[in-house]
């Protein structure tokens, strides 16, 4: 260790030969190419196959050395689609998933600007706590309160019981946020003249809005794969669109491409959001984790 | 931060908190004290039907229980701990793979995002079409190199080892881009010094690396090992109830579930829940306790 010190302090007296800075080319760059490129596949291509088997005929997703080279045809999507089941399913996960998204945000957000501002770190270990406690044990005790004043099987019981997984997210990574922006923007609003909470609202809401929107869109995707939540709070009408989809599992033997059809339809929208929102994406769900 | 700042802003931190904060007590308090009560209790068929206090009893009918709730608190501990050590290697190796920049790491970025963004009960569903046993592409890819034709899900045996490896899939890009972003923090002096001594790559990283990563790694570590706990929609999709014919998956958040919402035990189910919390918060404690390794 001190040797290690008293090589990092020689350096900067003496900087170290060039050569070691420029990149050297080796066999070894080629294999980590070819590493990376199968890496990539093997975490991508079980979901290409999903969408594949979604645009093959029954007969085409049986025979697995049919592969990915065939002409695709819609017939899938036209059939679930054709029912009204699964595009409810997908009304009521995206109502649900917008409503207890926005409203966390609402509520969060400012919890996460306080907790992060005055180092109430304490505070935001509430975090932690919801994460830890297992939704089983939150389901019987929920349906029986919601029961008592009939909501059980409502958009408003489904969109709170999400948001018990939202405002935790949310606060988890706003919190983050707020204490990567530095103070003295606040600190220099507040002495022009704005209350504090003007320095909230009109200095370091705007500056986080992009922290908003990554804590949002991840809010909605937990919610938009909720499976639990819903199986046991919604009623036929409400039911989100994982339940739907297990419901669908008993029919897998007979109809392999409507099932997978199905599950694309609930996977594509992520994907698309993984593709466009990689670099915001990743930094919200990595949040939080490098400070220990 | 300056005193007179923090000291102006003292009401309004409480008034910005508490909408968040008193909606998660409100969700949370109710529940346990709720459940802890209910464990207590001979309650079953309706939760709001007249029980009776049997002390302890759901707790010892628990753990006396050699049928159902030790074998899943096993296959629970085996779950985690198979998947999620298989996870932090694979991760750290991956992450190591990806340090230095490279063309193209905006896309694989993206493709290690969508398993654990795609919904798991899609994810269950296109398992079970990829390793259909008959109809299966994974028997079809595993015939080309000569292996046979494997029974996957549908066997007792190899269900449980199975859903470890999707997990894995699953979840090992989560573990690599927590360590990617806690490796890019590192200060690059260290490494470059002893570089510098002469230390080989596998030094490198065994003595200067994995130390300094040291926070970020067990941090990835807890939060992984608390959801691999509680994994729920997969295993229930892909093999129902119970945790299929033979309880062959059947952790111990698929027996809580089936006890309460199959079984309408709730005085017992309350019970496990409490243990399996317990167990959970236990688990927690000690990777949080363990001696954090000082760091270079």
């Amino acid at each position: 260790m001190s040797a290690v010190a008293t090589r990092t302090h020689a350096a900067t007296v003496t900087p170290p030969p060039v050569v070691l800075r420029t990149p050297r080319r080796s066999p070894w760059g080629w294999l980590r190419g070819v590493a990376i490129t199968i890496v990539a596949l093997i975490f991508s291509l079980p979901i290409v196959w999903m969408i594949a088997a979604a645009l093959k005929t029954n007969v085409q997703v049986m025979d697995p050395s049919v592969g990915l080279f065939f002409s695709p045809t819609l017939e899938n999507f036209r059939n679930i689609l054709a029912d009204g089941e699964i595009a409810r399913s997908m009304g009521n996960s995206l109502i649900v998933g917008v409503v207890s998204t926005v409203l966390s945000a609402v509520i969060a957000v400012p919890a996460a600007w306080a907790v992060g501002r005055f180092s109430m770190q304490r505070t935001g270990s509430i975090v932690l706590v919801a994460r830890i406690v297992p939704a089983v044990s939150l389901l019987v005790p929920w349906y029986y309160l919601f029961a008592q004043i009939g909501l059980v099987g409502t958009y408003t019981v489904l969109i709170l019981s999400h948001m018990f997984v939202s405002v935790p997210l949310i606060l988890w990574i706003m919190i983050g946020f707020f204490e990567g922006l530095p103070v003295e923007l606040e600190e220099a609003a507040r002495t022009d003249g704005l209350t504090a909470f003007g320095a909230f609202w009109r200095i370091a809401l705007p500056l986080a809005a992009p922290g908003t929107a990554t804590a949002s869109v991840l809010a909605f995707i937990f919610s938009w794969n909720n499976f639990m939540f819903a199986l046991i709070l919604a009623d036929e009408d409400t039911k989100t669109m994982p339940v739907t989809l297990f419901n669908f599992i008993s029919y897998a033997s007979t109809d392999w491409g409507g099932l997978m059809a199905a599950a694309a339809l609930m996977t594509v929208p992520v994907v698309l959001a993984a593709v466009f929102g990689q670099k915001y994406l990743v930094a919200g769900l990595t949040a939080g984790a490098t400070k220990g | 931060m300056p005193r007179t700042f923090e000291q102006a802003n003292r009401r309004l931190k409480w008034t910005m908190l508490a909408p968040a904060l008193g909606f998660v007590a409100l969700m949370i308090v109710f529940p346990l004290v709720f459940t802890l009560n209910l464990s207590f209790t001979d309650a079953f068929g309706a939760v709001n039907a007249d029980n009776n206090y049997i002390g302890i009893q759901n707790y010892i009918d628990a753990l006396t229980d050699m049928r159902r709730f030790w074998p899943a608190a096993w296959r629970t501990i085996v779950f985690t701990v198979g998947a999620v050590t298989l996870e932090v290697v694979l991760g750290l190796a991956l992450a190591m793979l990806m340090r230095k920049a490279f063309k193209g790491m905006r896309w694989v970025r993206t493709a290690l995002m969508i398993p654990l963004l795609a919904t798991p009960v899609a994810i269950g569903i296109l398992w079970l079409l990829i390793l259909d046993p008959t109809n299966g592409i994974a028997n079809h890819l595993l015939g080309f190199v000569g292996i046979p034709p494997q029974e996957f899900l549908g066997s007792v045996s190899q269900s449980l080892p199975t859903l470890m490896l999707i997990d894995v899939w699953q979840w090992t890009p989560m573990m690599t881009l927590l360590l990617l972003a806690g490796l890019t923090t590192l200060p690059e002096e260290p490494e470059e010094a002893a570089r510098v001594d002469g230390a080989s790559s596998w030094q490198r990283f065994r003595h200067i690396i994995v130390p300094m990563l040291w926070t970020t790694l067990l941090t990835a570590l807890v939060l992984r090992a608390v959801d691999a706990l509680k994994t729920f929609d997969i295993l229930y999709a892909t093999k129902g109830p119970g945790g299929g014919s033979n309880f062959e998956v059947e952790t111990l958040n698929v027996y809580a579930y089936g006890l309460t919402f199959d079984y309408q035990e709730y005085g017992l189910a309350s019970a496990v829940l409490v243990l399996f919390t317990l167990f959970i918060i236990g688990v927690v404690v000690l990777l949080r306790l363990r001696p954090g390794r000082k760091s270079a």
